[in-house]
């Protein structure tokens, strides 16, 4: 019987070797281990063996089962393992065929660079503040230290409503309203975004519509230093840490002393290049420290505070860093140009 | 501002400073130098000779044949110029010469004669035709009879000079004169300033006060009133070089009176006006303000017609000159001009500048009043252009100047401490510094340790405050000297507002949803202020507000809606084969009911979308989809969904937009804004394909926007789902039904949502089938079946009540 079952084992164990589909590994396993297998039906003549022999006899036959039981399911999982494969690979897709696009759209240029500013001087303490872009003439020039009749009103060409309206020509309006509104009492620091409007022929360097950023510091004590000392940190983190900046005197009716303020030339750090016109410095912004009229006006002693303002064009700006060339390509819309500066 | 080099060095010593270095130094200091020019830098090699004969060429008519002594040699020179005559000194550019435009002077031969040089014009030196005499623009240029020949003609012309054009701030008059801006160089450079020689040696007997009387009636407007009377003029050509430094400050030379005066002018910043007496007809110079209507002819011929503000100079009876601006033909210098009566004035500037804004009339000397003069240079420029009128045109001064003197040449006094010029400045400049920087700037000063009281110059009327005082101590000391420092002062968290973050976030969320942020002009055209209102903007009766001088016709009004000028972007991309577009944009329009405007428009937010061509582009899985209205819809829910803001939409119809394809949005009862597709014919006209447009009031939502909604708790008890398939009218809408089965569902149907809508196959015509699936939640208990059923009827009942509607089984 020892024998006979074997040779069961080893028969058994080459038909699984011999086999490569799990439907005959099936049958192979009824075959064997089935109520009608051949196992099976050895084992049923145990009962004709000895007290002695039984439990000897038993081990084997248990050793034999799992034997085959043993190599049946390896072969088994060896087979699935097989058709798995064979189903994945019927699945492969061409990864190269392109994916369905996710609809994008982004800011204009001008807003990132407009909130790119705002970012950096609320990391200051600047609060923002907005205005109306129809002024009154008072708030728009006479509360600016620009009476009526005044030259320097000539500066800028104003497109009026009425005699007494307008649309604003740059966002200093908001200064005076600011000030208005904190009577004189508050020591404060705000920038003012927004659109402006003045008398111009829209050609490549000039636009009746623009943008503009103010800032403006009122405080006791504000010193001219601090204004130099607050344009250069904006001029370092807006173009890059390794431009310097200069201040040169200059003129506008509501701030006295009055700056501009000129930034290195990018391309030849100062030497002189065909981009800065050779003098290696460009133009940027003006500024100055607020003028004791336009302090009064607006309900600040002068002689108890003081304050530094400033005033940028977004456009420039976006000019000078992404090296736009035509102003009018601003309010063009042109879906190249939008596109191009959406990660900007 | 045109400022000669050469002319400069007249009165400060500029030592090896070039005018580049010079421009850059001026720059820095405040006043900005445009640019540097130079008169002819390149010509080379030209030189006086004196034309020993002249003759005609034997081969051509229209050439002559000239022996030149260019010193050194005699030339033979072929000359085409038909003013070359014997005895004539000219310039002459001898072989190897070099004229501008590259043009290199050789032996040639011209009609089978040798020609050894050229005979030039000015033009051809390289001068500019517009400042070039006339008696000299059409030919060669003459030499006085004095130059030596062989002499270059490099300085003789002033062919060297460099011209630095200055753009000056309106503050700066006082550098619209030689002497002015020699007092800021020489402040720059620390070096004294060489007034020139004013001295005037009267020989005459006479007294100008038996010839002419003053009369001022209008004293506000003309404090001072100088007149001088020079005889026996000789009217010629100035001399050279007063007439190569008027060409180089961009003034043409006309004859040796009118070239004084514009000498005079530019050097002093003083305008002087030289007319003729015996023209002048009268003894008595009247000044007083014109009769409105009062008619004049000026030098340039034209008639001109004069408010009564006009401040005139008048011989008693009729006007003979604009005061300040431009004088009159009646009296006008001429050939033949024997006396001079010679006006040195100080005019109001602000009159000036009503007379110039009436006129239209600007001149060198309006721009000088209308700025401010120096009310202590008006008689010294007077005097000066006697002494060259003497000089230079044989002119007999006669004693005595006739005045009308009532103008204040006081000095305007300030304070400085240097304590407060530190703390304003934040630098620790010390008094001797300040004191030193006074003294280079030449303001006289007393000091008293570290105060100083300022005599402030009257050629500086802009300096009047402290603050003035401040800058011009600043830009002295060099605005590179400042310290970098950062504010001390305000602890002030800064920050956005609540609405200015949330005008951002919906900004990020359009351009998440796939829009693009454009940027338009708020002024727009006539055709198109009336286009695309939204209905509770055109409740407002909202009138188009235009501007009193549009610069052009496109951009005259003060825009109602964003999205006609949103349209054009669109547009202008089609035409550049860019199809595909969704673009978005945030900004104001401008409300105002009345007619005229007396107030300030209010200025509403909006935001505006417009989508056309493809909005799916996946073509090789075989979806591609253009926009429809529901794209559209579906970023706007999305809007109101990320604000929490309900809204409802409902059709209705608008100007220029589909009658069937338009929403307006609703909230709380209240409309705020609008969607829909564009009407067709519009879409023709600007050559659109399909087009979806929103428009919405953004002002409104931001007001209603939550910030912080409160909490509601996240239900427990399980929810239960139900779905009911109507079959109703075809012309029922499907969210009124919604809103329908929301009130009735009331409080336990929590969502109503559409999931099909079918019309055709088995449902009869003029019908259709929608499908709502419904969600029940209870939210302290489980809901029970025979409790959804109940309100599951009663909806049945409820719509099939309402709207005509059964149950599709
Ligand atoms: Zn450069």
């Amino acid at each position: 019987m020892k024998e006979q079952l074997q040779a069961i084992q080893v028969e058994a164990l080459e038909k699984i070797a011999g086999t490569d589909e799990i439907k005959a590994l099936q049958e192979i396993r009824v075959a064997y281990l089935g109520k009608k297998g051949s196992l099976t039906g050895v084992l049923k003549g145990m009962g004709k063996l000895s007290k002695e022999e039984r439990p000897v006899i038993g081990e084997i036959a248990n050793k034999v089962r799992d034997a085959i039981t043993t190599a049946l399911d390896a072969k088994n999982e060896k087979l699935e393992q097989i058709a798995l494969e064979k189903q994945l690979e019927a699945e492969a897709i061409d990864v190269t065929l392109p994916g369905k696009p996710v609809k994008q759209g982004g800011p204009h240029l001008l807003t990132s660079i407009v909130e790119e500013i705002e970012d950096l001087f609320i990391g200051m303490g600047y609060e923002v503040r907005e205005g109306p872009e129809v002024e009154t003439d008072y708030f728009n020039f006479e509360a600016l230290n620009l009476p009526k009749n005044h030259p320097a009103r000539d500066m800028q060409d104003t497109f009026y409503i009425t005699n007494e309206l307008l649309m604003r020509t740059h966002t200093s309006p908001v200064q005076a309203r600011t000030m208005k509104e904190y009577k004189g009492e508050k020591a404060f620091k705000m920038i003012c975004p927004g659109k402006v409007y003045r008398r111009d022929n829209d050609d490549a360097t000039h636009s009746h519509q623009f943008t503009q950023i103010e800032g403006l510091y009122v405080d006791k004590n504000v010193r001219m230093s601090d204004l130099k000392g607050t344009l250069d940190v904006f001029a370092k983190k807006m173009f890059g840490e390794d431009r310097e900046i200069r201040l040169r005197p200059s003129f506008f009716p509501f701030t006295e002393p009055s700056v501009e303020m000129d930034i290195s030339c990018k391309v030849c750090h100062g030497e002189g290049c065909s981009v800065c016109k050779g003098t290696g410095w460009i133009e940027i912004l003006g500024g100055g420290m607020v003028h004791p009229r336009v302090l009064e006006m607006a309900g600040y002693d002068p002689r108890e505070y003081s304050g530094f303002a400033f005033g940028m064009g977004p456009e420039r700006i976006a000019m000078l860093k992404y090296g736009v060339n035509d102003i009018r390509a601003f309010y063009t819309n042109d879906k190249r140009f939008l596109k191009q500066y959406h990660q900007a | 501002m045109l400022v000669s080099y050469n002319w400069l060095k007249n009165y400060v010593d500029l030592g090896e400073i070039t005018p580049e270095q010079l421009a850059e130094k001026i720059t820095k200091s405040g006043i900005e130098v445009d640019h540097v020019t130079y008169i002819a830098a390149k010509s080379t090699n030209v030189v006086v000779g004196y034309v020993a004969s002249c003759e005609k060429h034997p081969d051509a008519d229209k050439l002559n044949l000239c022996q030149v002594d260019v010193g050194e040699e005699t030339l033979q020179i072929v000359c085409g110029a038909p003013n070359v005559a014997k005895g004539q000194k000219v310039a002459v550019a001898l072989p190897g010469a070099k004229l501008p435009g590259d043009i290199k002077i050789k032996k040639v031969k011209l009609r089978g004669i040798e020609s050894n040089g050229m005979i030039c014009s000015l033009k051809e030196l390289g001068l500019d035709p517009e400042y070039i005499p006339a008696d000299v623009a059409d030919g060669i240029f003459i030499f006085p009879e004095d130059t030596v020949a062989g002499e270059s003609v490099t300085s003789l012309l002033n062919l060297d000079d460099a011209v630095l054009e200055l753009d000056l701030t309106p503050n700066r008059a006082d550098a619209l004169s030689m002497l002015g801006v020699a007092y800021e160089v020489a402040a720059i450079l620390d070096k004294p300033i060489i007034l020139p020689d004013e001295s005037l040696k009267i020989e005459s007997k006479k007294s100008a006060h038996d010839f002419i009387k003053v009369e001022v009636e209008a004293e506000d407007l003309n404090p001072y009133y100088g007149a001088f009377i020079i005889k026996d003029v000789e009217i010629k050509a100035s001399p050279l070089w007063m007439r190569n430094y008027l060409m180089a400050a961009g003034i043409r030379p006309i004859n040796n009176v009118v070239d004084i005066t514009n000498y005079v002018l530019l050097e002093y910043g003083q305008p002087l006006h030289a007319f003729d007496y015996d023209r002048f007809a009268s003894d008595k110079i009247v000044v007083r303000r014109a009769v409105d209507g009062e008619k004049i002819t000026t030098l340039d011929n034209q008639e001109r017609t004069l408010g009564a503000d006009t401040l005139v100079i008048t011989n008693g009876k009729e006007a003979t000159a604009i005061a300040g601006v431009m004088g009159g033909a009646n009296s006008e210098v001429m050939n033949e001009t024997k006396t001079i009566l010679l006006e040195a004035a100080y005019f109001n500037g602000a009159s000036i500048r009503n007379t110039v804004k009436a006129t239209g009339l600007r001149s060198e000397a309006s721009t000088r009043y209308e700025k401010g003069i120096d009310p202590n240079r008006v008689k010294r420029a007077g005097i000066r252009a006697c002494q060259l009128l003497k000089q230079y045109a044989g002119g007999t001064v006669l004693a005595d100047v006739v005045e009308y003197d009532a103008l204040d040449r006081s000095e305007k006094i300030v304070e400085v401490n240097t304590a407060r010029v530190n703390e304003r400045l934040g630098t620790e400049i010390d008094a001797s510094t300040i004191a030193a920087i006074l003294k280079r700037l030449d303001f006289t000063f007393e000091q008293a340790g570290n105060d100083f009281t300022v005599h402030v110059p009257t050629r500086r009327g802009d300096i009047t405050i402290f603050e003035d005082m401040l800058e011009e101590i600043a830009r002295i000391y060099g605005y590179d000297h400042l310290p970098f420092t950062l504010p001390v002062g305000v602890a002030q968290s800064g920050g956005l507002t609540g609405r200015q973050a949330l005008k951002r976030q919906v900004k990020n969320y359009l351009q998440s949803a796939g829009l693009m942020e454009t940027m338009t002009y708020s002024l727009t055209s006539e055709a198109d202020i009336t286009k695309l209102i939204s209905p509770e903007v055109r409740e407002q009766n909202p009138q188009a507000i235009a501007l009193a001088l549009p610069m052009t016709e496109d951009h005259k009004y003060l825009r109602l809606s964003i999205l006609p000028e949103l349209l054009h972007s669109l547009t202008y991309n089609q035409a550049r084969n860019q199809a595909n577009l969704a673009f978005y944009e945030v900004g104001n329009v401008f409300i105002s009911d009345e007619e005229t405007l007396t107030k300030q428009p209010t200025e509403l937010l909006r935001a505006s979308g417009a989508v056309t061509g493809k909005w799916v582009e996946h073509p090789w899985q075989q979806e591609v989809k253009d926009v429809d209205f529901f794209v559209v819809k579906g970023i706007v829910e999305g809007l109101f969904d990320f604000l929490k803001i309900p809204v409802t939409f409902s059709p209705v119809k608008l100007a220029d937009m589909h009658p069937g394809r338009t929403a307006s949005l609703e909230v709380d009862g209240n409309m705020v804004g609008f969607i829909g597709q564009l009407h067709p014919s519009l879409e023709k006209e600007l050559d659109l394909k399909a087009t979806y447009v929103f428009d919405i009031n953004l002002d409104v939502l931001i007001k209603k926007y939550d910030a912080a909604p409160s909490f509601t708790s996240i239900p427990k008890y399980p929810s239960i789902e139900r779905d009911i398939a109507f079959i109703l009218d075809e012309h029922v809408h499907a969210g009124d039904v919604q809103t329908l089965i929301k009130e009735v569902g009331a409080p336990l149907v929590k969502q109503v949502e559409i999931f099909d809508v079918y019309q055709g196959g088995n449902v009869e015509d003029g019908k259709k089938s929608i499908a709502y699936s419904l969600l029940y939640q209870h939210p302290d208990k489980t809901l029970k079946d025979d409790e959804v059923e109940a309100s599951y009827q009663e909806i049945v009942e409820a719509v099939n009540k309402a709207f005509d509607a059964y149950v599709r089984s």
